[in-house]
């Protein structure tokens, strides 16, 4: 798990998105990946044939096992910045399989 | 409309090396372009060192913030820089393709300059791809980005970085629960018979010891000679098992944070064809380059841990040394400017590489994480085990291209990148065959995923081209 070093609680500088429905609150310029983490998520995509789960390993967009959609497209969560009102979700495991990938 | 002017640079990397490179050339008023993936100067190493808070600079130390001046010095009026710059082909005619806020675009570069740096060498062991199980370099990316540190994880392997992490942990109120530490005391008492060569580094190395003096005093406990590491738990990382002097330990743990040093990130100079060289002691591949960083091709040059590791400060000299030799061969000085300015640098360059071969004796990876066994996972991303790769070799595979037909090892997004250098030691050892001579994974453009809409907009530009 991870902590902030100094909690974020000015309400003027936080960036609000969801992930699965869920309301996360995070400060501006903050990667998807970093956001998701601080929120407390661990597991962020599963894995096409096993549906193991995966989460964040490299942070620095080598090992793509930070994957989630946004506005349909398969992305890697640790190069993507949140923006206000962003609408993150799990890649469905279906689109995997169809070949839908990025 | 007029083409764009051709850059006679381009340099690839904003880290330590491409800065360097990059303010080195536009000093004699070549025309630079830099492109770099991040939003921000500074590669890994110096991640977004423009924007890190006080209390940032604090913990991460003073090694961090050498890298500021480098990254505010980079004069945006004179370099073309391109952040948000994703390269995924370059060719050895000098065309560079690379998308920017999800547009494509192909420029052409008299002379290339490759510092893409380094990625951690893969830590193949039992439960490394469980969640909550992530490279150090990712936890210190986290701190020096987003101001995130990791609550009571566990470090397991070595290299210097580990203790690195863990001071800045301490710093950050959140030290390791334990460091699990691979290195043996032969390893130590080997790496001594190079400690006289490394005493012009001698300042490094009193460094390296206020680390551990400080991890010490921090109450840390630290395990050292451990073997079969092994990560458990069913959705997620739970705990660590290891053994210590045939004792076996558990600790419980949600996050664990691997590092077994770092391999030059060479999926450019694959694709390029460039000639490559097997290092029999950092255990992976690099590509050749001369004394100013020139490659087998003459138009591109490389600079940084990409060609070798050898760290953020050699980085940085030898950026200087590949841009100064790059604007001879394209002679806009001459090549008694480049031997005069790169003099002093060279020099500051071989005192500075002089503590490599003690480091490297002492956190020389293990062989069980160089050649796991098992149903250890080796390509993450289609979840080839040690055990399918050893059985392919069985049924005549001879080269890590054919482990792809075999069994889709590397085909997978990451493109290889954190299981090349573990097939290749694999194959040699149940080959016998050299590590050299079965070389690597070839690596083919687009080097990262592209979208329909990228591709589209990359054509549309060509036909403007055309048309115009
Ligand atoms: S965490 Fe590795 S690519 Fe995002």
């Amino acid at each position: 798990m991870f902590d902030p070093i100094v909690p974020n609680t000015d309400p003027n500088a936080q960036v609000h998105f969801t992930f699965d429905g869920e309301s996360i609150y995070t400060a501006p310029n903050t990667s998807v990946a970093a956001a998701l983490l601080a929120a407390g998520h661990t597991w962020f995509r599963q894995m096409p044939v096993s549906g193991r789960q995966r989460g964040p390993f490299c942070m620095m967009g080598t090992c793509f096992d930070c994957l989630v959609e946004i506005d349909g497209i398969t992305v890697q969560a640790c190069v993507t910045t949140v923006t206000e009102g962003l609408n993150v979700t799990r890649v469905p495991q279906m689109h995997l399989q169809e070949g839908k990938f990025k | 409309m007029t083409p764009p002017q051709k850059p006679d640079l381009i340099v690839i990397g904003a880290g330590p090396a491409g800065l360097a490179a990059a303010s080195q050339a536009a000093g004699h008023g070549a025309k630079v372009m830099l492109l770099d993936e991040q939003s921000a100067p500074g590669g890994q190493i110096y991640r977004n060192i423009l924007s890190a808070s006080a209390q940032q600079d604090t913990i991460l130390g003073s090694d961090y913030t050498a890298g500021r001046p480098l990254a505010a010095d980079i004069d945006t009026k004179s370099i073309d820089c391109r952040p948000n710059a994703t390269v995924w082909k370059v060719g050895t005619d000098g065309a560079v393709t690379f998308n920017q806020n999800g547009v494509a675009q192909q420029v052409y570069g008299s002379h290339i300059l490759l510092a893409t740096g380094a990625l951690e060498r893969p830590i193949p062991l039992p439960g490394w791809t469980l969640p909550g199980v992530m490279t150090a370099g990712a936890a210190q990316i986290l701190l020096k980005t987003s101001g995130l540190v990791a609550r009571d994880a566990v470090l397991a392997g070595s290299g210097p970085l580990l203790y690195l992490i863990a001071a800045q942990m301490i710093a950050a109120g959140r030290p390791p629960k334990a460091m699990i530490e691979t290195q043996t005391s032969g390893q130590f008492y080997g790496a001594m018979s190079h400690i006289g060569g490394a005493f012009p580094c001698w300042k490094q190395l009193l460094k390296g010891l206020k680390l551990i003096a400080k991890i010490r005093k921090a109450g840390v406990a630290r395990y050292k000679g451990a073997s079969n590491i092994e990560i458990l738990g069913i959705k997620r990382a739970e705990a660590i098992s290891f053994t210590v002097k045939g004792r076996t330990h558990r600790i419980d743990t949600d996050t664990v944070l691997l590092h077994q040093g770092v391999v030059p990130n060479t999926q450019i100079t694959r694709s390029l064809g460039l000639k490559h060289r097997w290092d029999e002691k950092q255990r992976c591949f690099h590509p050749i380059t001369d004394a100013f960083g020139q490659s087998s091709s003459k138009n591109i040059s490389i600079a940084g841990d990409g060609a070798g590791i050898l760290g953020a400060k050699v980085a940085e000299y030898s950026g200087r040394i590949a841009a100064s030799n790059a604007l001879a061969l394209l002679d806009i000085i001459t090549s008694t400017t480049r031997d005069k300015e790169t003099r002093a640098l060279r020099r500051s360059r071989r005192k500075e590489a002089a503590i490599r071969p003690f480091l490297d004796a002492l956190y020389a990876p293990p062989p069980e994480i160089l050649r796991p066994k098992g149903k250890t996972i080796v390509c993450r991303c289609e979840e080839v085990t040690a055990d399918d790769i050893r059985s392919y070799v069985a049924l005549g595979c001879k080269g890590p291209n054919q482990t792809k037909a075999f069994g889709r090892s590397g085909m997978g997004p990451c493109q290889g990148r954190y299981c090349g250098a573990t097939v290749t030691e694999i194959l040699a050892e149940e080959t016998g065959i050299h590590p050299e001579q079965i070389g690597s994974y070839r690596i083919r453009a687009p080097l990262k995923p592209v979208t329909l809409g990228e591709l589209a907009s990359l054509a549309a530009v060509s036909e403007k081209e055309i048309t115009s």
